[in-house]
């Protein structure tokens, strides 16, 4: 059954309040998820104050700077700080998006930042990924051809290389899965958007030779229909790509096999 | 504690083959209730009201008849097939079989009252 409250010991509570930046004329408050496996206490929201005239424009460089000058304890994932390898994705300011590429200027009052939802957390604002890898990996996200290699490469006509624009710049940072109600209820069936849409990226590969496969995996109540074109997977894509459309695509595809 | 791998459970099953008919039926009573609803609107509203007599007389004709009851079978088996996806959804385990078991039961008893009202009517 549906868990609409959180367990005792996931209960967020209160947490400290650290001291403002001496000098600082520019405070900007940051309200930030905290848990810590180790300690045995409940989630707590620790209060930050960043001085925004010392400070980078984008929500990972508060980050940074909290953990370098405030509070090193403070565990985050990040690494290209431009959208691309998609590390940094967390709840910030009720949205699902990269903290490096989202700007403070877009965030009206305080600065709210939690863990990707309904996930489990390692740590902070490190959400376990492990499952959502998985699901991406069993969709086989690879080429996958049965005529001998040719000589050269798989050639592609412009027309079908453009069937691929606004799937393949998919970055796997779980925003949209995350965001999706079908994926926090049924996350261990369904697929979620993120791998859906990558299923489709290589479904029509015009050089992919296992299309049938493809979709006989997905032909399942939960894999697939679990999507009921909520749309909150394309509203928070940070990479502004249309997973619900993939999706629907799919289900077009499916049908027309079979009707 | 269960030792199975990340991939495993990805993986669960497999696919169980099937979904799309379930997906096309819904499709397809939506776009027929589209259709069925505001003729069912139309030919019942001028009942409301009427005695008995007048209402049996209207329904032993052949078209507000026939639009009732495609009405509520089309409509009960939509119900039965969105309530299904819905305790899908949010109810897991045993309770999640017996529920779908008694939407559909209930599904199939309302539509044939429906029907058999509307037979009783038109007769």
């Amino acid at each position: 059954m549906v868990q609409l409250t959180l367990p005792k010991n996931s209960r967020i509570r209160t947490g400290k309040t650290w001291p403002k930046p001496e000098g600082g004329k520019n405070l900007r408050k940051f309200q930030i998820y905290r848990w810590n496996p180790d300690d045995g206490e409940n989630p707590r929201v620790d209060t930050y104050f960043v001085d925004m005239d010392t400070c980078g424009p984008m929500v990972l460089d508060a980050l940074i700077k909290i953990k370098n000058e405030i509070d090193p304890t403070l565990t985050f994932r990040r690494s290209c700080r431009e959208g691309i390898c998609g590390s940094c994705a967390m709840n910030i300011d009720g949205i699902n998006t990269l903290a490096c590429i989202y700007g403070m200027d877009e965030i009206k009052g305080d600065v709210k930042i939690y863990p990707l939802p309904h996930m489990p957390v390692i740590k902070d604002l490190i959400p376990d990924l492990t499952h959502f890898y998985a699901q991406h990996a069993s969709i086989m996200p690879w080429l996958e051809t049965k005529t001998n290699r040719p000589a050269k490469e798989w050639r592609q006509s412009i027309e079908d290389r453009s069937k691929l624009d606004g799937l393949y710049e998919c970055v796997m940072c779980a925003s949209c899965s995350t965001a999706c109600p079908s994926y926090w209820w049924n996350g261990d069936r369904y697929l979620g958007p993120a791998a859906l849409l990558h299923a489709y990226r290589w479904i029509i590969d015009s050089r992919d030779e296992a299309t049938g496969e493809r979709l006989d995996q997905l032909e399942d109540p939960f894999k697939l229909y679990r999507c009921h074109t909520i749309m909150n997977c394309t509203k928070t894509c940070p990479k502004g790509l249309n997973p619900a459309k993939a999706i629907a695509e799919i289900k077009k595809m499916m049908v027309e096999r079979t009707v | 504690m269960r030792y199975l791998t990340d991939r495993k459970r990805a993986v669960g099953w497999g696919s169980a083959k099937t979904g799309t008919a379930h997906f096309w039926v819904m499709k397809v009573s939506s776009a027929g209730l589209l259709v069925l609803i505001p003729l069912f609107l139309l030919t019942f509203a001028p009942m409301l009201g009427q005695d008995f007599e007048t209402v049996s007389a209207y329904y032993e004709r052949p078209f507000p008849a026939i639009v009732a009851a495609l009405t509520l079978w089309v409509g009960f088996m939509h119900f039965k097939d969105g309530v299904q996806v819905l305790i899908e959804d949010y109810v897991h385990g045993t309770a999640q079989k017996i529920l779908i078991i008694a939407m559909i039961c209930l599904s199939y008893a309302a539509a044939a009252t429906g029907l058999f009202a509307i037979a009783r009517l038109a007769l």
